[in-house]
């Protein structure tokens, strides 16, 4: 029974095997060896964003939290990573070249922790899953849920927007931070090193595929799925639906924060624009295109989205909007499954019943007794 | 089977919705084994004294189960006290199979660790109710899928897994055909034995067969209590409904 068991699970993953090993050959071989440095580099921006989808795969997908303001946890995470840059690159006790231009020409005593490698590394996962905890708990212990929560997490992303606008002197403002020069001791113009960092993120995404795998199949995978479905009949239960959804949560955000950090040195530059309402939305739309509830889709639709976008605008510059705004409403309203609905089965839909037992031959035994 | 025997008890519940008083003063005491029906005319307040003991209608006076006092406490804490119930509208979770339905509902006191891993065997307890609520055969099937009456076993079947010691039901049979409804009044026998169960109905007959004893509300009231003949006799009963002679039976 149990070695029959594992045995069916292994085949029933061999779809999803041969999904990552698709993935990883893609990016990792032949991407690199058909685009150039520019496409690639750009495609490397693109796996940044599939890595915010696979967060929002789960917290929408899975659990239901319609997120409109993933960006804050991609700024978050992007700003660690930005100002570590910045102090790295004016050199021990240095000061960034923005602060000497609308500054003080002081370093303000919030960004002296970035200075350190480690504390920037651990920030770029803690800031965001710190922030995310706090909010998310508040907010679904007040049970706040559907339209309510997707408001108001908008309504974070551009008031962290604003914020960042504010500060010119400590954030650079609506410019953001830019001009980077090397990425922990890697100089950004040497083109190898920009090669690596696509490695790196694609690696990266890879890795979050297989975390969010994993929750899939876990217990706490089902469990969120019966909290979005079921809110309240989980409660009777026993569990406390706020701590499950607070989870999910702070996982979107944590992947929002790594993506954003790891796009930082390969776009360059992070600035408000790139976390505010619209990229917010942005991320979203890959996520509902590919398919919110499955494994492959958020990621797949994210990347096809961006690399959309990017060749339209190029064709055809004022249409993109347009376009995107045709796709969103089309998929939601004739495909709300995601692309991914359309390959007729659901990568993730395991223990489909069918093969071993037909259920309609064995009547229940509660029926025999009773006739 | 336990040495101390469990049981609940309410004094002078009251629950208030904008002034109207749903529930106004009901004491009642259901011990366990004791297969306790809740009957009563469209708005007597059945469904309201559930949410009260299940916490989830907000209610004055006392609910003990045991030592603990329920009021006041939030929906989940009551439920891990031992406190289950069921809705009139079978809500399971569709999506997921009746192995996942029922594996959820045993596992509230799972820690992090186990919940971050995938399911690896069938724990014996959801084994056990799988058997007991006839759902062996249909594990493996969406709880979607399941018919109207399936559907209410299995949310049984998820309460024996919660390990709830006192069973609310909230109109199992409704919508059942008549095997339907006998196999679950045998099933109701069965598992209340040792549990403490209080059974909302409007099925007069599904009562007589199967309740052991009965309370009958009226306006938020306890209007009567004690054996189902009994009650069914009591000339206030039927004044309630609709001024009938004790032959309700055959008119619900």
């Amino acid at each position: 029974m149990t070695g029959k068991a594992v045995g069916g699970n292994v085949r029933r993953s061999l779809p999803t095997i041969a999904g990552f090993a698709g993935i990883a050959v893609a990016l990792l071989v032949v991407a690199p060896s058909l685009l150039s440095a520019f496409r690639l580099s750009l495609l490397g921006q693109f796996v940044c964003f599939a890595i915010v989808a696979v967060g929002i795969g789960l917290a929408w997908g899975r659990g239901g939290m319609l997120t409109l303001g993933q960006g804050v946890y991609f700024g978050l995470g992007a700003y660690v990573m930005a100002m570590h840059m910045k102090l790295d690159d004016a050199g021990p006790g240095g000061v960034p070249d923005f602060m000497q231009l609308y500054g003080s020409g002081e370093v303000p005593w919030w960004w002296e922790p970035f200075r350190s490698p480690l504390v920037t590394l651990v920030a770029v996962v803690a800031v965001p899953g710190i922030v995310a905890f706090a909010l998310g708990w508040a907010i679904f212990r007040r049970r706040v849920r559907g339209a309510y929560f997707a408001i108001l997490s908008q309504a974070l992303a551009a008031a962290f927007a604003i914020l960042l606008i504010g500060q010119q002197t400590t954030t650079g403002g609506t410019n953001g931070l830019n001009g980077f020069r090397s990425f922990f001791g890697y100089d950004l113009f040497d083109p190898v090193n920009k090669r690596m960092l696509f490695f790196l993120a694609s690696a990266t995404l890879l890795v979050m595929l297989l975390a969010a795998w994993q929750l899939h199949r876990s217990r706490y995978g089902e469990l969120l799925v019966a909290v979005r479905d079921q809110e309240e009949r989980v409660r009777f239960l026993g569990y406390d639906p706020a701590m499950v959804k607070t989870v999910a949560y702070v996982l979107a955000a944590v992947m929002a924060g790594i993506g954003g950090a790891l796009f930082v040195p390969i776009a360059g530059i992070i600035s408000p624009e790139d976390v505010g309402v619209v990229p917010s939305i942005g991320f979203l739309i890959g996520v509902a295109i590919g398919g919110r509830s499955t494994l492959f889709g958020p990621a797949l639709g994210a990347l096809a989205v961006a690399w959309a976008q990017t060749s339209l605008s190029e064709s055809f510059p004022s249409m993109w909007t347009y376009f995107q705004g045709a796709l969103f409403v089309f998929v939601i309203a004739f495909l709300p499954g995601g692309l991914a609905a359309l390959s007729g089965r659901r990568p993730l839909r395991r223990r489909r019943h069918g093969g071993d037992a037909d259920p309609t031959d064995a009547a229940p035994a509660r029926e025999e007794a009773s006739v | 089977m336990s040495m101390t025997a469990d049981y609940l008890e309410l004094s002078d519940v009251r629950v208030e919705f904008d002034g109207f008083r749903a529930v106004d003063g009901v004491s009642m005491t259901v011990l366990q084994g004791d297969l306790r029906f809740l009957i009563g005319p469209n708005g007597a307040g059945k469904t309201t004294l559930v949410d009260a003991i299940t916490g989830l209608a907000k209610a004055t006076g006392s609910i003990r189960f045991g030592r603990s006092d329920l009021l006041g406490r939030p929906v989940h804490r009551i439920a891990r006290l031992g406190i289950g119930r069921t809705f009139q509208t079978a809500s399971v979770f569709e999506e997921l199979s009746v192995l996942q339905n029922l594996d959820i509902a045993a596992g509230a006191h799972r820690g992090p660790l186990t919940l971050l891993r995938a399911r690896t065997a069938v724990p014996a307890t959801v084994e056990e109710a799988l058997e007991t609520v006839g759902l062996a055969a249909h594990r493996e099937r969406k709880a979607g899928e399941l018919s109207h009456g399936q559907k209410q076993w299995l949310e049984i079947g998820m309460l024996l897994v919660q390990n709830a010691r006192v069973l609310a039901l909230d109109e199992p049979v409704a919508g059942m055909s008549a095997d339907e409804r006998q196999a679950t009044g045998e099933l109701l026998h069965a598992v209340g034995a040792d549990r403490t169960v209080i059974v909302v109905e409007h099925d007069m007959d599904f009562m007589r067969a199967f309740a052991d004893s009965v309370t009958v509300l009226h306006a938020g009231r306890v209007l009567a209590e004690g054996g189902a003949t009994d009650v069914q006799a009591d000339p206030r009963v039927q004044e309630v409904y609709l001024g009938t002679s004790g032959s309700r039976g055959e008119v619900a």
